[in-house]
């Protein structure tokens, strides 16, 4: 179906909804490599104009990655709760994001609404939303998880620890856990991205962190970032495994590149849950995600990046998982040019993803490759913040020395809960208080060289 | 004017434990920001990073070094004219120029076991530091693999060495490629391995080793682990994610030592 719009003086045509919402899309680098972006700023608003305009049910009735050749278009279509879907089927995109931004459209309206909303309305309603209506709407919606703590209840901003090595070194990781630990973090996750994806130095990996975990008493979890097939693996070898880890895309071209399909997530999910882990809930799956993933991997049909990344939470959601992670800045300035470009692709990323029922954080970063610097993430960290994000990153000074990145740091933790008073997992708060780490107000308790913590070195 | 010492914030008292990795740990903290000293420092990294992006590759050393081996070399360059263009446009890095797709096609050359391509991918400064000793350490640890020409490949991605292996004839193509800078490694390399090369591949179809640089992964180890998954892979015949390295279960040999597991 083509549509048209005159905006000033000239006539607009898109010929199908792919086109309409590529070209509605705020410019970013990633959709210009893909030849989609809209080539002047009035085409923008344009497509802007159309798509406000456009029925909700026609994003429903017309896929964008065609249903006969994709799983996760069938599985978005095949899982539509339309009973969910019925209170807004007569809306169109620009009404719905009216609708969201209503203070009478609570955070459980939303949430009911929440089967009902697929990938594709969630990014069109996006597309013609600021900055500020991102962060307003978002706010609202709280996905709460649980493993061995609490995630994402109201008021609360939790950090996966970050502690990478570039050989994997075991004192070394374990120097920067009990770093992050005396800084307060790690509630989300003690999550590890191994230098070698051998099987063995993944499973070296896993019993360090439940070495730790389990010799203090830590109201935590731990990830080691390999492929879910090596976990699936070393579930079979009785590694102590909690959470399975894989990156996820939006389109089964895209998984593919990857190594996965939505058959081998759910049998990770089964592998993982068979252990029985977790001592307050049964999340078991940790998914990262990011903008140009698809387009990366050459299997992104022509649809913009920013609709592709909706449709990977589509996929996250079916799996029940502990933690989605966007990782906005990581890929590049080929997809994310600048700190622009990264500060708003990270809070659609987080508002697609609540709106979709997926409990969003965001590694808020960037490579040093792009134009980006320290000051673009704190106003992203910020942000999302005041978003309400799940989780962040907590990496020892902000510099990944394994993945040559910049993230955020422990340090950038503190910033945040002192800002907008911010706890941590109700079960974390209380063992870090429990362990003098930090105070009754939840602040650093001062630091003393004889700390329990420390000698485990 | 720096502060006297006496009124900076102390660094945590953990400093024992900095000694056990590069990491920016007990860096002490001033309220919830860090220290001056830290802000700075990590500025100045930052600087150094975004510099070392920037600079040319040299492929005239890296081919007298491969010639001291015995090696032919040629030098190829990817389809992205320059370096803003190679930053925004990826696609053009995965392909070879006209000029050099033009070139390999007028030239024959035997079918090799092993296709080697060095590319500067982000970071030249990691090839011109590693790419001739990394080579030099792997003819120690190959017996019986026949090897090309070295491809030397300006503004190169990954996925260029699928389409130089395929011109090259080689059952296999390693390619190593500078890794994007960090503040703390402006010069890591990493090393791809993939069977069958040809146009379209994806990552999913290779095997990394990355992280080889002077606090990373040693010459020898890497060397190593590259050499058992050559190994692995002529012997099942693929590369990817259905070969898991598992060469930590070899034992590493002394340096120079024999090879690997004869499948």
């Amino acid at each position: 179906m083509a549509f048209h719009q005159t905006a000033g003086a000239q006539r607009y045509a898109f010929a199908d909804l792919r086109e309409l919402m590529a070209k509605a899309t705020p410019l970013r680098s990633g959709d210009a490599l893909a030849g989609i972006a809209a080539t002047t700023a009035q085409e923008n608003i344009a497509a802007k104009l159309v798509l406000a305009d456009l029925p909700l049910k026609a994003l429903l009735a017309e896929p964008l990655v065609p249903y006969e050749i994709d799983e996760v278009t069938r599985l978005i279509c095949d899982s539509h709760d339309a009973q969910a879907f019925a209170p807004i089927a007569a809306m169109t995109v620009g009404e719905f994001r009216e609708f969201l931004l209503a203070e009478t459209t609570t955070g459980e309206t939303l949430q009911r609404l929440s089967p009902g909303i697929t990938p594709e309305m969630a990014a069109a309603v996006s597309k013609i939303m600021r900055n500020q209506d991102l962060i307003a709407v978002a706010r609202k919606i709280r996905v709460v998880t649980r493993f061995r703590n609490t995630l994402g209840l109201p008021g609360t901003l939790s950090v996966r620890l970050q502690p990478n090595h570039p050989t994997d070194d075991p004192a070394g990781i374990t120097a920067s856990i009990l770093d992050g630990l005396m800084y307060g973090c790690g509630d989300a996750v003690i999550g590890i991205n191994p230098a070698s994806d051998s099987l063995a130095a993944i499973s070296d990996l896993l019993r360090l962190t439940d070495g730790i975990i389990r010799r203090f008493d830590i109201p935590t979890q731990s990830c080691v970032l390999g492929h879910v097939t090596s976990s699936i693996e070393l579930i079979e070898r009785g590694a102590p495994l909690d959470l399975v880890f894989q990156s996820i895309a939006g389109t089964q071209a895209a998984n593919a590149s990857f190594g996965v399909t939505l058959a081998l997530l759910k049998e990770g999910r089964e592998a993982a849950l068979s252990l029985k882990r977790g001592t307050v809930g049964d999340n078991v799956m940790y998914f990262e995600t990011g903008q140009g993933a698809a387009l990366s991997a050459g299997a992104h049909h022509g649809v913009d990046q920013q609709t592709l990344e909706a449709r990977a939470y589509a996929v996250a959601r079916a799996f029940d998982p502990l933690l989605v992670n966007t990782v906005v800045g990581f890929i590049g300035p080929e997809y994310l040019y600048d700190g622009k470009e990264i500060i708003r692709a990270g809070l659609e990323d987080h508002f697609c993803g609540k709106l979709l029922g997926a409990p969003m954080g965001c590694d808020v970063c960037y490579t040093n490759h792009a134009e980006a610097d320290q000051d673009d993430m704190d106003s992203l960290l910020t942000l999302l913040a005041a978003a309400g994000i799940n989780f962040i990153m907590g990496v020892p000074g902000a510099d990944d020395i394994m993945l040559n990145y910049q993230s955020t740091s422990f340090h950038d933790a503190l910033y945040v809960r002192e800002v907008f008073g911010l706890k941590r997992a109700p079960e974390f708060e209380a063992w870090l208080e429990g362990l003098r780490i930090t105070g009754p107000d939840g602040r650093l308790a001062p630091r003393n060289a004889a700390h329990p913590l420390l000698a485990a070195v | 004017m720096a502060q006297p010492p006496d009124r900076a914030p102390p660094r945590d008292p953990w400093t024992h434990l900095a000694a056990l990795t590069p990491a920016r740990i007990a860096l002490g903290r001033a309220g919830p920001g860090l220290p001056t000293r830290e802000v700075l420092g990590f500025a100045l990294s930052h600087a150094q990073a975004r510099d070392a992006v920037h600079t040319p590759f040299a492929a005239a050393p890296i081919a007298r070094a491969l010639a001291d081996l015995g090696l032919a070399t040629l030098s190829v360059e990817s389809a992205a004219p320059d370096r803003a263009t190679y930053l925004r446009r990826p696609d053009l890095g995965r392909r070879l120029s006209d000029r050099a797709r033009v070139e390999l096609e007028a030239r024959t050359f035997p079918p090799c076991d092993l296709a080697i391509v060095v590319a500067d991918g982000l970071s030249s400064a990691a090839v011109h530091a590693h790419a001739a000793p990394l080579i030099a350490a792997l003819l120690n640890r190959l017996e019986g693999v026949s090897i090309g020409p070295v491809a030397l490949a300006s503004q190169g991605r990954v996925a260029l060495g699928d389409e130089i292996g395929q011109a090259l004839g080689a059952r296999l193509v390693a390619v190593l490629i500078g890794e994007r800078p960090g503040l703390s490694a402006p010069d890591s390399l990493g090393v791809y391995l993939t069977f069958a090369p040809r146009i379209g591949l994806t990552d999913a179809a290779r095997n990394c080793i990355s992280n080889i640089r002077a606090a990373g992964l040693s010459y020898d180890e890497a060397t190593f682990k590259l050499a058992w998954l050559i190994g692995e892979a002529r012997r099942l015949g693929l590369t990817g994610v259905a070969l898991k390295d598992e060469s930590d279960l070899a034992q590493l040999p002394s340096v120079g030592g024999a090879i690997l597991p004869q499948g």
